[in-house]
């Protein structure tokens, strides 16, 4: 401190005090409350404060519970905290300091509630606030501006509390927003938009996660289908007549497969099948020839009547064993080229693994 | 611009002159019809450009609607809320202008307001001067200052000097109504 010597008294009314320190007490040597601020009061809801014991108004949290005013003293300068005994138990950071009996001639804190003629008697002040408990208090008690002093920074506090909270609520939002946009963007990338069937990428994806389920065990087969006499359709009927047709083919294979299945759009006129499961190479057959007769009925087109056929090469691979997807793909392509080879319009399903029964090699349609 | 301003000013056309305006403006300034983020900052070209499209579009002079946005601004709940912390009254509230800078950036870092210099004049009457920062913030403010007179219930004159950064205030009367009620605690009953 600069100059002045510690040991000047300065004389203070209530009154000023309690402006000054709105959530101040004054406390005799006998415990009992002098003076209280205003703020203080109105936690205490409108029982006054004056002549109360201070410690039976206010019990000591940290570091402890005391039962004295003796002991209460030992604690001058140290950071404390309160408990209000109201129904809110308000919390309350403090610190006591004490004071100095004045005598008569001198200066000194003339408190009111003294006894009549009596010496400022010393005793203990304790001045409180509320920490980070302040929007809670401020709601309970419905305190205002007017309750705290203008150097107080509560209010400060609560606008920096109300201005976070609006902050956050709009980044939670911002993020939500980003997430769906980003769930949206990934699905878009996976999906062939004229059919809404996976596209390629979709489908590499699939024959991977299948891979790994047949290492665990669950067999599957590889289903490629190439339309056939597609590019007439094209050609004498236009490309509108074309995405009619390939939307329907993709129709129709949603409708033979099975939900664990995955069916994907390849090529400009080629479909890949993964069916998931165990399943006979008669089973399969059975299958192929439905699609195949399936695609084989007239398709009505708005530019006329498409009439097209399709190949399939099939790949069967059995539990527990594993091959790169390229080598699967491979299998099937070549199952599909002997499709094509021997005359279209037929399936055409070979073993993954060489030493597997090999199942009929070659299924016309029937009929 | 902080997103903020343009969503608000989205906000503002929508709310005022419907969906059919905003969505005819924001087309105009290639603006996608969800319009702004919030939290993201965007080109100022693209702000004068919104304004000069809604100026246009509702045949409205540019300050105007700047001092329009202001008032609308003003009157959204948590802005009005976030306003009022700054004064006990209109008198008081004017006084801490000049912190209006600061206590915009504790509330979002990144949102850059002009300095403001408040100077008292004679009987009531204050001068408020804005500088280093987007000229439209000077018509929005007597916009704000609008409403906040009426929230208090005191009675101003405010306008926008020619020079475009300086707002002229006449306080009238500081308790001429009686004002809306503002408590401390937000979500208080």
């Amino acid at each position: 401190m600069d100059g002045v010597p510690p040991d000047v008294t300065y004389g203070l009314r209530g009154d000023v005090l309690t402006r000054l320190m709105p959530m101040a007490a004054v406390v005799s040597p006998s415990g009992h409350i002098r003076v209280a601020g205003p703020t203080l009061s109105r936690l205490h809801a409108g029982v006054p404060l004056t002549g109360a014991r201070f410690l039976e108004v206010f019990g000591l949290i940290r570091p402890g519970p005391v039962s004295s005013m003796a002991a209460l003293a030992a604690l001058a300068g140290r950071r404390l905290l309160f408990q209000m005994r109201n129904p809110a138990a308000t919390p309350l950071r403090g610190h006591v300091l004490p004071l100095e009996p004045a005598s008569l001639a001198g200066g000194g804190l003339a408190a009111g509630g003294l006894a009549a003629g009596g010496l400022a008697e010393g005793g203990l002040i304790v001045n409180l606030s509320f920490g980070i408990s302040a929007p809670g208090a401020v709601r309970d008690h419905a305190l205002t501006h007017a309750d705290f002093a203008p150097t107080d920074l509560t209010v400060e506090l609560l606008y920096l509390s109300e201005a976070k909270a609006a902050v956050t609520e709009e980044m939670k939002a911002l993020n939500r927003r980003l997430h769906e946009a980003h769930q949206d963007a990934a699905q878009r990338a996976l999906t062939d938009p004229l059919t809404g069937l996976g596209n390629r990428r979709a489908f590499d994806e699939a024959l991977l996660r299948t891979i790994a389920a047949a290492r665990r065990g669950v067999p599957f087969a590889l289903l490629h289908l190439d339309l056939d006499h597609f590019k007439a359709v094209n050609d004498t009927l236009g490309h509108g007549a074309g995405d009619q047709v390939i939307t329907a083919v993709a129709g129709m294979l949603k409708s033979e497969t099975r939900a664990g299945d995955v069916a994907a759009r390849v090529g400009g006129d080629e479909f890949a099948v993964i069916l998931a499961g165990q399943r006979t190479a008669s089973a399969i057959a059975g299958l192929c020839t439905r699609i195949i007769r399936h695609i084989e009925r007239p398709i009505p087109c708005s530019e006329g009547t498409a009439r097209i056929s399709a190949s399939i090469g099939v790949c069967l691979s059995p539990e527990g064993f594993e091959l790169a997807p390229a080598a699967l793909i491979a299998i099937s392509d070549a199952a599909l080229y002997e499709s094509k080879r021997n005359g279209r319009g037929r399936c055409t399903i070979r073993p993954a693994l060489r030493d597997q029964p090999d199942p009929d090699r070659e299924t016309p349609p029937q009929g | 611009m902080h997103g903020l301003i343009n969503r608000s000013i989205q906000s503002f056309l929508r709310d005022t002159y419907g969906d059919a305006l905003w969505a005819a403006v924001a087309q105009e300034c290639g603006v996608a019809r969800s319009g702004f983020e919030a939290m993201l900052s965007y080109d100022l070209a693209l702000t004068e450009t919104l304004l000069a499209a809604a100026s246009r579009h509702l045949d409205k002079p540019r300050a105007a609607l700047l001092e329009d946005y202001g008032a609308h601004l003003a009157s959204i709940e948590p802005v009005r809320r976030l306003l009022r912390f700054g004064g006990i009254d209109y008198p008081d509230f004017l006084q801490s202008l000049d912190e209006l800078p600061g206590r915009a950036r504790m509330a979002v870092e990144d949102l850059i307001l002009p300095d403001v210099d408040l100077r008292p004049g004679a009987a009531g009457r204050f001068a408020i001067v804005l500088r280093n920062g987007w000229d439209g913030f000077s018509y929005a403010l007597a916009g704000v200052l609008r409403t906040m007179a009426d929230d208090y219930g005191a009675l101003a004159l405010i306008d926008v000097a020619p020079d475009g950064s300086t707002l002229r205030i006449d306080l009238l009367d500081e308790s001429f109504a009686e004002g809306r009620e503002f408590r401390l605690a937000a979500g208080a009953a």
